[in-house]
């Protein structure tokens, strides 16, 4: 972990309540796809934790979701505007893990992933990625992804690609994959980890620090009480206890 | 040069500031970050006889001024806390600890205390009884003088280290309830702990906490937390620690003028991981700014 400032080199609104945001500065720290970052919004108390979308050596990008009052004034930041964050929380995706691997988001859940297929590509792997979401207007980015994964839309109520959740699309597509890295709503991963256990699941949660300190955020595993924020946010399907 | 020493329960601390309870988890991960041997000592998590999950997420729901935490004593129970915790703390960490303990019956605290005084680590205990996360138990110790009274009691008897009563600012009385503890023997009064409060959420309208209520820390609790160490001090004779949304040296001065000897930082560490060495760091400028030499002098104002 370490406390950096970072300086906006973009905010723009990608979807439906969704926006990108590039952030300039050392992200040295950062060392593993599926990490997360606390960034200070001022005039509200706890920073906010969000989803390292991709990241080089000087530059992260956050895709994010509007939900709350924090996240909407954050969309209006403009560029410039310097933003003190915590970066290098959380333990991130294990790549070793996958020879055919398989990407599953959900919603904005497809965050981490961008990164993730940046890590594959790396090593020469272009992984299937399974992109789901509620409606058409939830889905973004498609081509950028379409350029690191070989991607199979599908959206509950059939306005883009399979018209189904994201595990009825797995089901449907006869995927070849050994194990599978998922991010998305709690409800897609818990049944994602009964339908298929040979994957991880990268959580979320309200966190008090984001760092290990508060006991905040902390799951129930098979293997005890595990925090989102530190032993995570990925843990293995089939240790979670949903 | 300032002098930022305090004598407090015969042991002499190198500056008042220690990591408040729960917000340092076990401390030795904050070692990461910067030397924590430059803290004045550490309250560790609030631990209890048996292994504890806690509450159901959410446990934390924000504030204006701070948060609200339900996380409802996790711990891995007090025997893995003194052979594997303080043993990881203590590669790190070269002076002693005060051990935060918390629990349902008389039995269960003085259990983990029996446990405690095994360990050298321990300088003293917090005795919790005021933790507003547990059901039948907690904070149930820290709201009526009598039964406070009692668990102290039976504390003391079996207790070799000092003990530190943690109160509740959820009574009517503060000054009554730090009586009726300093009459059953305690060493010293730590105070406050969380304020009993709720949030709700405005799509679904049902309340954030998943235990409902949590407690409410964080800057905006600090006039209530410096006006009850004040009130305390004119009643007690023993020493006190205060804490309640302190989050830099300025605060801590006003701590001390109200009457604490010692200053613990709670909700701080949860969004700035520096803020313990902040504050350190800080305290010798702003004593110079205020003509202050000897923080000692200080503890109940400026004579």
């Amino acid at each position: 972990m370490k406390n950096v400032l970072l300086t906006i080199e973009k905010n723009i609104q990608v979807g439906q309540d969704i926006y990108l945001m590039s952030l300039s500065g050392d992200v040295s720290e950062i060392k593993n796809p599926g990490e997360f970052v606390e960034i200070t919004i001022p005039n509200y108390y706890l920073r906010r934790p969000i989803s390292v979308s991709s990241y080089t050596n000087n530059s992260i990008n956050l895709l994010y979701k509007v939900l709350g009052h924090g996240t909407k004034d954050l969309s209006t930041f403009e560029v410039g505007t310097k933003i003190d964050t915590l970066i290098g929380l959380g333990n991130g995706f294990d790549i070793s893990k996958a020879k055919k691997p398989l990407l599953i988001g959900g919603g904005i859940g497809i965050a981490p992933l961008f990164g993730l297929c940046d890590a594959f590509n790396k090593q020469g792997i272009k992984p299937t990625l399974v992109y789901g979401a509620r409606s058409i207007d939830d889905i973004v980015l498609v081509s950028e992804l379409e350029s690191k994964a070989n991607v199979i839309l599908c959206t509950d109520d059939g306005t883009l690609g399979f018209h189904g959740n994201v595990i009825e699309c797995i089901n449907n597509s006869n995927i070849d994959f050994d194990y599978y890295y998922a991010c998305g709503p709690y409800k897609m991963l818990q049944f994602l980890s009964l339908a298929y256990p040979n994957g991880c699941v990268s959580l979320e949660a309200r966190m008090g620090c984001g760092f290990g300190a508060c006991m905040g955020c902390s799951i129930e595993t098979t293997k005890g009480a595990k925090r989102v924020c530190k032993e995570g946010p990925v843990f293995e399907a089939n240790e979670v206890i949903f | 040069m300032s002098n930022l020493e305090i004598k407090f329960l015969d042991k002499t601390f190198k500056n008042p500031i220690i990591p408040a309870s729960g917000t340092f988890g076990f401390g030795y991960e904050f070692s990461d970050l910067y030397d924590i041997n430059i803290l004045g000592s550490i309250s560790i998590k609030g631990t209890t006889l048996e292994e504890r999950y806690g509450n159901k997420l959410p446990r934390i729901a924000e504030c204006p001024s701070g948060l609200i935490n339900a996380i409802g004593l996790q711990n891995p129970g007090v025997n893995r806390v003194v052979n594997e915790e303080l043993v990881k703390l203590d590669k790190v960490y070269s002076d002693q600890i005060i051990a935060n303990v918390g629990g349902h019956s008389i039995y269960e605290y003085t259990e983990t205390v029996k446990r405690f005084n095994e360990s050298d680590k321990v300088f003293a205990i917090e005795l919790n009884i005021s933790c507003p996360n547990v059901t039948g138990g907690g904070m149930a110790f820290g709201v009526d003088p009598e039964t406070a009274y009692n668990l102290v009691t039976e504390v003391k008897k079996v207790s070799k280290k000092p003990i530190i009563v943690k109160l509740s600012p959820n009574v009517t009385n503060i000054v009554e309830m730090a009586k009726a503890v300093e009459s059953a023997g305690a060493d010293a009064i730590s105070l406050i702990n969380t304020l009993v409060g709720m949030r709700f959420d405005l799509k679904t309208g049902k309340p954030i906490i998943a235990n409902i209520k949590g407690g409410y820390s964080g800057p905006g609790i600090y006039p209530v937390a410096l006006r009850m160490v004040y009130e305390v001090h004119q009643a007690v004779k023993i020493p006190l620690i205060g804490m309640g949304g302190v989050t830099c040296a300025y605060d801590v001065i006003e701590m001390m003028y109200a009457g604490a000897s010692l200053v613990m930082v709670g909700s701080q560490n949860l969004i700035d991981p520096y803020a313990c060495k902040k504050i350190i760091e800080d305290l010798p400028k702003v004593m110079k700014e205020l003509n202050i030499e000897k923080l000692s002098d200080i503890i109940g104002g400026r004579k």
